[in-house]
């Protein structure tokens, strides 16, 4: 009896077994992801790569999977940790190519990371869509690998970008002339000096102070008292996470009162503003968002709710896009052809949260590049052909 | 000490034949595993390289970032105007170069000093590329575009451990290798012997870091992109020194018992817990310092000893004994 019993019960778990194993192979659909989960670069990647990743499984999912041809598909993630390292993010995207065999891959996360999986994942012909490099190599790099699309444009896109909100300032009357610019000394903070430099003096901006620091410099209280000594009327900064917390904290110490404040990478991030809360009013950043769109409010909405956490308001956004970008060419395709694909992407632009983005030459030329902390929300003041730009207000006196 | 002996003989043959066996891997995958045993290739010649100096004098060096990114930025630098050759050439002259003033300044001193002075040694040379980029007003990206395949750097990365191993054996048994030998035992008495124990540091970590300089030239052409950061990771450093001496440090090949498991166990726990690697790897570091104390190396000769010990001893074992 009980050998019978068991005999059905082996049999059960066998024909079980083999249902789910006919069901994986036919109605599944293989997304790759290796970005950083420890290093450097792992705290930006769990705000803004990996809880859209999620998200966006969550909702295509949640539709009943990706609709390729007459069959819905559903997305399982497989993921790697490239501790934010070339060699370990290289070997994931082999690893996910030739054993896991994906059907698609996201792309990693941070200038580099691209950069330096670009020529592999080229060679195995998966689209790369980038949403989270933000260099003047993308026109080099779009040139040189095909498959792959840059979406959040350029350093020269970024630094004229807050140029052109410092004028808009200066129009409002919230500033005169006088700007210090300081910068972090690598590839980031030089190619927005080298474009923000020019900008500046073209406009008719005086640049009072110019100073530079280390990455991973831990005390910017002299920068911050020289540029104060200059008596600036704006002060900008192309600055990283812990310089852009650093030198507001320092601002705000010190009490450079100036009627435009701009910091780089991270014033967009949800901790800033945990951070700084009402004193954030009025500050300037990279990022920014349209929060008068539905589809914005939407997807915050949505992305508080599935993931428990914050969108950032610069690349979150951005980094969803780029999987809507990736989900309408395979839709539009009905093929998972991985050819077809990248044509498609090139061919018809997408609809995303950040409305349409077209990317025939393989970059997106829509995005914001300024935004301004207004009332808890890091509203878009100033973008490339984007609409729904707010007209910056002057920095209110430190508290 | 000119005539190979009959065990010399058969450890070059057998070594051939697995250098061989190794170079026809692409032919099989140019996937994910040839990627892996790049990995493997790559550390075993920096670990290797990095045993050549700290295996006899016993200096724990973490300089290996900095001669490692300085190859890197040599081919980095030079892509557009050098063949490729030379720029690799250069990326080991330029590590010989740093490598010959740190340790004329450095090599006197001893102990944690000289770990902490190599430890700073990369942050400096990372600080010091970034500065000169600032003041030329150059891009701080570099390119490194090429038309090499996984399957050509893998090769000559295989063809630069084959001869970090082949400068290993001539080192033993070249007077330095004699020199070294009683240095490594006793500095006092190397010294009393009339040996220039500073002089043939400074050889010696010359030697191997040039090594690792090449190792970074021929890595170069992987990142496609290079920054200062990625050039000169600190984690670099760190790993060379925990998989040799994972492996042991007393013998040539040492290192890559270490290298190979201990890749291969990253690769699994990386691949089977991506959310947890940190705590796996740090419960593995524990399991292997309570397992193995003196390293792979150590296990095995206490296994092989043991294995004597059972059997009657013999001539030929007595014989074997001696260092390959």
């Amino acid at each position: 009896m009980i050998r019978r019993t068991m005999l059905v019960l082996t049999a059960s778990v066998a024909a079980f077994t083999m249902a789910t194993g006919f069901a994986v192979a036919q109605d599944v659909l293989k997304l790759g992801a290796s970005a950083p989960k420890t290093g450097p670069l792992a705290g930006g990647a769990a705000v803004t790569h990996w809880p859209n990743i999620k998200l966006w499984i969550h909702e295509v999912n949640g539709r009943g999977g990706l609709k390729v041809g007459d069959k819905r598909l559903k997305v399982e993630l497989v993921e790697y940790d490239d501790k934010t390292s070339g060699e370990e993010a290289v070997k994931n995207i082999q690893r996910l190519a030739t054993v896991d065999k994906v059907d698609f891959i996201v792309s990693p996360y941070g200038t580099g990371l691209n950069a330096a999986t670009a020529p592999i994942i080229a060679r195995h012909g998966y689209p790369h869509i980038a949403a989270t490099a933000a260099t003047d190599s993308v026109a080099v790099f779009a040139k040189r690998w095909p498959n792959s699309f840059w979406l959040l444009g350029s350093s020269t896109q970024q630094a004229q970008g807050a140029v052109a909100a410092l004028e808009k300032a200066r129009k409002a009357g919230h500033i005169g002339n006088r700007v210090a610019v300081v910068h972090v000394a690598d590839a980031f903070g030089l190619e927005l000096i080298a474009a923000g430099k020019p900008a500046l003096q073209k406009a008719g901006f005086e640049i009072v102070y110019e100073a530079n620091y280390p990455l991973g410099t831990q005390d910017l209280a002299p920068i911050v008292s020289q540029a104060k000594a200059a008596r600036p009327d704006a002060f900008v900064a192309f600055s990283y996470p812990p310089d852009t917390f650093a030198l507001t904290e320092q601002a705000q110490i010190q009490k450079l009162e100036v009627g435009a404040f701009y910091v780089g990478v991270g014033t967009a991030f949800p901790s800033y503003i945990g951070r700084f809360k009402d004193t954030a009013n009025g500050i300037l950043g990279i990022g920014g968002v349209n929060m008068a769109s539905k589809e914005m409010q939407e997807y915050r909405r949505k992305h508080r709710e599935v993931t428990n956490a914050e969108a950032d308001y610069w690349a979150s956004a951005m980094t969803y896009a780029s999987l809507q970008i990736l989900e309408q060419a395979i839709e539009r395709a009905g093929t998972l052809d991985r050819a077809a694909v990248i044509a498609e992407i090139k061919k018809t632009p997408a609809k995303t949260v950040l409305g349409e983005l077209p990317l025939a030459d393989n970059i997106n030329h829509r995005l914001w590049t300024v935004g301004q902390w207004q009332d808890g929300v890091f509203h878009g003041v100033a973008s490339t052909g984007l609409e729904g730009a707010r007209e910056p207000i002057r920095k209110p006196a430190w508290k | 000490m000119t005539q190979l002996s009959a065990g010399e003989i058969r450890i070059a043959l057998i070594g051939a034949a697995a250098v061989a066996a190794a170079a026809m891997l692409p032919v099989f995958d140019q996937g994910f595993y040839l990627t892996l045993s790049l990995n493997i290739v790559l550390f075993a010649a920096l670990c290797t390289a990095w045993t050549l100096f700290s295996g006899p004098t016993h200096y724990i060096s973490l300089a290996t970032a900095a001669f490692f990114g300085l190859g890197t930025y040599s081919v980095a630098l030079g892509i557009d105007v050098l063949p490729f050759p030379v720029l690799v050439a250069a990326g080991g002259a330029v590590a010989a170069l740093l490598a010959g003033l740190v340790g004329a300044a450095t090599l006197r001193i001893s102990g944690v000093y000289f770990v902490i002075f190599t430890l700073g040694l990369a942050e400096l040379i990372r600080q010091i590329v970034s500065w000169t980029q600032v003041k030329l007003g150059a891009s701080m990206g570099l390119y490194v575009f090429t038309d090499f395949s996984e399957a050509h750097i893998y090769w000559m990365m295989l063809a630069l451990t084959v001869a970090v191993f082949a400068t290993g054996w001539l080192i033993t048994r070249s007077r330095l290798g004699f020199a070294l030998q009683i240095i490594g035992n006793d500095e006092q008495v190397a010294r009393h012997c009339g040996i220039d124990t500073a002089r043939l540091k400074i050889v010696l970590f010359m030697i191997s870091g040039a090594f690792i300089g090449m190792a970074g030239a021929i890595l170069a052409p992987r990142y496609s992109y290079v920054e200062p950061p990625a050039a000169f990771s600190p984690t670099v450093s760190f790993l060379v020194v925990i998989m040799a001496l994972l492996g042991g440090t007393r013998r040539l090949w040492g290192p890559l018992v270490g290298v190979v498991p201990f890749t291969i166990v990253m690769e699994f726990v990386s691949a089977r817990f991506p959310n947890d690697t940190p705590i796996v790897i740090g419960l593995a570091f524990l399991a292997i310092v309570f397992v193995l104390p003196d390293g792979v190396l150590g296990r095995l000769e206490q296994l092989r000893a043991r294995l004597r010990r059972s059997r009657p001893a013999s001539p030929a074992a007595v014989a074997a004994k001696e260092p390959a």
